[in-house]
């Protein structure tokens, strides 16, 4: 039975169990690879997309509980206005090393700033303490948040 | 600037060597750190310059550049990116020499070849040891060089005018006087014909116009919005997906496996079972894990199902008490030895696993008569003809797509995940994905060595006289690259501890080869150097206490042979307020640190609680690396090192039983989280000396800072890694 999910403000239809993660979904059946697959347990963040706005771990999140729901990925964040103003942020302060868990780092940080236009140092340690960077771009991230929230909306 | 839009395009395999001939290899083992003092195999000597090649683009005069008629300038990476900002680096000095436009310039992954590719400090083609900028710093320059005086000669000749009255810059060649100018595209089919000058001159630093400045890196637009394309991601039409389990006891087999359940799973199209391991292979992962969890494995533990860490640190502490091999002697150690107040003591490191983010895996097509692999790799030669070995085919029947690496950290260095992807994909019809689990990957990691280090010291009148330094541990080096072994000393074990940049009268180096029994050992960040460093400069603070000194004034007067080292040291203590007074259980530690011909000072300052646990508060580096080819990224690598480190000295510990691992994820694996983070102020100094190394140092200072800043704070000198909270709690009052 094809499962039917909103990605990105795309339609996209497809077969997979029930319980099959949304991650593994989104790599290895629709092909968005800029999703990450880390822990497979929720304790690192890698994974994180947005279901209606809100940052959650794709790795353990069965698709049959998402349908119906918006959901937004590392490949669509930057059409939304904070998503983009987040994405300069990380290269107007060149935060990435390697880059692995980024997309995991700035799907946490949009949702934070959509939700939280102006975070303090604590409302981004509860927010981003779920995403492990074994780079440790940690003090860039923080900058970067502060960063994208002082940039005019636009 | 931008990457190639197919970073797995092969640079053509017809080209010759350039700037690595074996005047330049010796020249590059100029080099500390790994410095292979000695003669490597000789291997045909190469062309500093090689003749023009036309299969790719117009102009290509060596192996790493290529022009066309468009002034595309195509720079082809000897060396990975791994976050390092290597593939910016190298891209900004080829362009320095080159004056290229560096609006049109695309970077492409290197294909398999030492010959071409390798690391003149290694000889083979791998990014590792922080020797990229090292290695390649004259390699590179020259080849940016020759292939602009090709240029310049080229538009010199059509317009008839001395090469020397016309100049370069922005992809163009002028001539001044008559104010005409070529573009390098216009100029690539004239400079094609022409052979390669040698002895080409180089810039006077001062002329430096792209190296020195923060540029923005090439590799970093595409990681903000999910394009770069990792090992892991690789999509190959027809793939299949799968997920392995190995025996959990290093070195055992498989007894029987009951797959049935597995079967029954959908999505499950297969099950690979070899000697060793079993692979489940689906439509997807999810089905393969799936079908993992549901098989019925039992394995053959095999001898080492009964051995422990407990068994292994006796072995090592039984091995570190016998003589080592002498690494370096100055002076007259026995006398130095016999001369004043004797303090002795042994410090221990943990085994480690590097838990990159981006877990292992490996995509593999083998196709009867020839195999394709897709990998992130740090070996790019070796894991071709380790992959050869595996499909037992001949090395030119393998083709390797390098990748993006999601962290390297040394982990990359081995090609152990690549071979048992090949003995599955040798199973399996068409291309499969072997995706490691993260409970696999730290599992069947190959760790850092446990280290064991006995020092003792005598102090008269507050000064040292004697220091004798030996060191327990892996010889990773006699396994990964074994004409570098000579004489039982394994350099990088021995590396920052048998060249001091302290003035001892009497000093002594040993080192004991001791294997670790099972566990495979290896390369991790920061290297020999994390060992070397933790547990003298630990002692160092010991020693300063027994002669009654400030740590930074004890250091301070051992280091007047070391300017470069004493300004480090000078810098971090002043901008950590160094002597300033802190609340109580507040402590500053410091670290000094001759890595990789590199200067660096750190400065940890820690709060620990009455129930031991750490509040890092701030972490102050003074950095000497000579020229800074990258200022931007050399502060973020001492930035994310400093994490890197801390987190081992924290939380880093790999330990044993039953001959398999204990830890499998990073709920007991754990990482330095933002939460916990200090603020970290790097101080970079300005230096015109030849460029350092800087990926691996990051990491090294920051333990031996924070377990002086817990001495500082508590009394307590700690002598082991990871930190025991226990030991460092409030002592009740009786």
């Amino acid at each position: 039975m094809a499962t039917n999910l909103t990605i990105n403000g795309e339609q996209k239809s497809f077969d997979a169990p029930d319980d099959m993660p949304l991650l593994w979904v989104l790599r290895d059946i629709l092909g968005m690879t800029g999703t990450k697959f880390g822990c497979g347990v929720a304790l690192c963040g890698a994974c994180t997309v947005h279901v209606d706005g809100k940052a959650v771990r794709s790795c353990l999140l069965p698709v049959s509980a998402v349908s119906g729901r918006a959901i937004t990925t590392i490949e669509g964040v930057g059409t939304t206005p904070v998503g983009a103003k987040v994405q300069k942020a990380w290269l107007d302060l060149e935060v990435i090393q390697c880059g692995y868990c980024q997309s995991g780092q700035i799907m946490s940080a949009a949702a934070l700033l959509a939700s939280t236009p102006t975070p303090d140092d604590s409302d981004i340690d509860a927010a981003m303490a779920g995403n492990i960077c074994r780079c440790g771009t940690y003090v860039r991230v923080r900058e970067a948040i502060k960063h994208a929230a002082s940039e005019r909306q636009t | 600037m931008k990457l190639a839009d197919n970073m797995l395009v092969a640079a053509s395999p017809a080209n010759k060597p350039s700037g690595l001939s074996r005047r330049n290899l010796l020249a590059g083992a100029f080099v500390g750190g790994f410095m292979f003092a000695f003669q490597l195999p000789v291997r045909a000597a190469n062309e500093p310059t090689q003749p023009p090649d036309t299969t790719e683009g117009k102009f290509a005069p060596n192996a790493f550049i290529r022009i066309d008629t468009t002034g595309k300038t195509t720079l082809v990476m000897p060396q990975v990116e791994m976050g390092q900002g290597i593939y910016t680096a190298i891209a900004m000095i080829l362009a320095e020499e080159l004056d290229a436009d560096y609006a049109q310039i695309t970077l492409q992954h290197a294909p398999p070849s030492d010959k071409l590719y390798g690391n003149p400090i290694f000889i083979i083609q791998a990014t590792g040891g922080s020797t990229s900028v090292r290695a390649f710093w004259k390699p590179l320059r020259n080849a940016g060089a020759t292939a602009r005086a090709m240029l310049v000669q080229a538009a010199a000749e059509q317009w008839q005018v001395e090469p020397a009255n016309c100049t370069a810059s922005n992809g163009q060649v002028m001539h001044a006087a008559s104010g005409r100018k070529l573009s390098y595209g216009e100029l690539c089919d004239a400079a094609g014909k022409l052979t390669p000058p040698k002895d080409v001159a180089l810039k006077d630093p001062k002329d430096f116009s792209v190296i020195g400045k923060p540029l923005k890196r090439f590799d970093t637009p595409d990681k903000v919005n999910g394009k770069t394309i990792y090992g892991i991601d690789a999509m190959v039409p027809g793939m299949t997906f799968a997920t392995l389990a190995q025996c959990p006891v290093f070195g055992g087999k498989l007894a029987k496996v009951d797959d049935r359940a597995a079967k029954k799973i959908p999505g499950v199209r297969q099950i690979v079972v070899l000697d060793d391991l079993v692979a489940v292979v689906g439509d997807h992962m999810w089905a393969a894990r799936s079908g993992l969890e549901a098989l019925d494995i039992t394995w053959d533990e095999g001898p080492n199902a009964k051995i422990s860490s407990k068994d292994i640190w006796a072995h090592l502490r039984a091995a570190s008490e016998t003589d080592g091999v002498i690494a370096k002697s100055v002076g007259d150690i026995a006398k130095g030895l016999a001369t004043g107040e004797r303090i002795d003591a042994s410090y221990e490191m943990p085994f480690l696993a590097h838990a990159t983010m981006e877990p292992l895996n490996c995509t593999v097509h083998f196709k009867g008569d020839s195999c394709e692999v897709w990998t992130g790799t740090q070996i790019m030669s070796r894991v071709q003809s380790e992959a050869a070995k595996a499909a037992g085919l001949p090395i030119d029947k393998v083709t390797v797509n390098q990748h993006m690496i999601g962290g390297g950290f040394g982990r990359r260095l081995e090609p152990d995940m690549v071979v048992a992807a090949v003995r599955i994909a040798k199973q399996v019809n068409g291309p499969v994905k072997v995706v490691w689990t993260r409970e696999e990957d730290i599992q069947h990691d190959i760790y850092r060595p446990v280290y064991r280090d006995n020092i003792s010291a005598t102090l008269s009148n507050g000064k040292v006289v004697g220091f004798k330094y030996k060191i327990a541990g892996s010889a990773v080096i006699a396994r990964w690259l074994p004409p570098a072994f000579q004489k039982g000393i394994d350099i990088d074990a021995i590396d920052s501890a048998a060249d001091q940049p302290y003035d001892f009268p009497h000093f002594q180096c040993e080192y004991v080869r001791v294997e670790p029994p099972a566990v495979p050992t290896g390369f991790w960040r920061g290297v020999g150097p994390n060992n070397n460093v933790f547990a003298i400069e630990s002692f160092m603070d010991e020693l300063a206490r027994k002669a009654g000194k400030d740590p930074v004034v004890f250091r301070r007067e051992l280091l007047g042979k070391a300017p470069r080292m004493l300004a480090a040291l000078n810098l971090a203590a002043e901008k950590a307020n160094w002597g300033q007074p802190l609340p109580a259980r507040v402590g500053r530690g410091v670290s000094i640190q001759p890595t990789f011909d590199t200067s660096i000072a750190t400065v940890v300052e820690a709060e620990i609680d009455s129930q031991g646990e750490i509040r890092l508060r701030q972490v102050n580096v003074a950095v000497d690396t000579g020229i800074a080819v990258n200022p931007d990224t050399i502060m973020a690598q001492i930035e994310g090192g400093i994490v890197f480190g801390l987190t081992a000295a924290l939380y880093g510990d790999i330990t044993i039983e039953k001959g398999r691992v204990q830890q499998s994820n990073f709920h007991d694996y754990r990482m330095l989280r933002i939460d916990q983070m200090p603020k970290i102020n790097v101080h970079l100094i300005k230096s015109g000396e030849a460029p350092g190394g800087i990926g691996e140092c990051g990491v090294i200072g920051g333990p031996p800072a924070l377990r002086n800043a817990i001495y500082a704070a508590t009394g307590v000198a700690l002598r082991r890694m990871p930190i025991d909270r226990d030991a460092i709690a409030e002592r009740k009052k009786s």
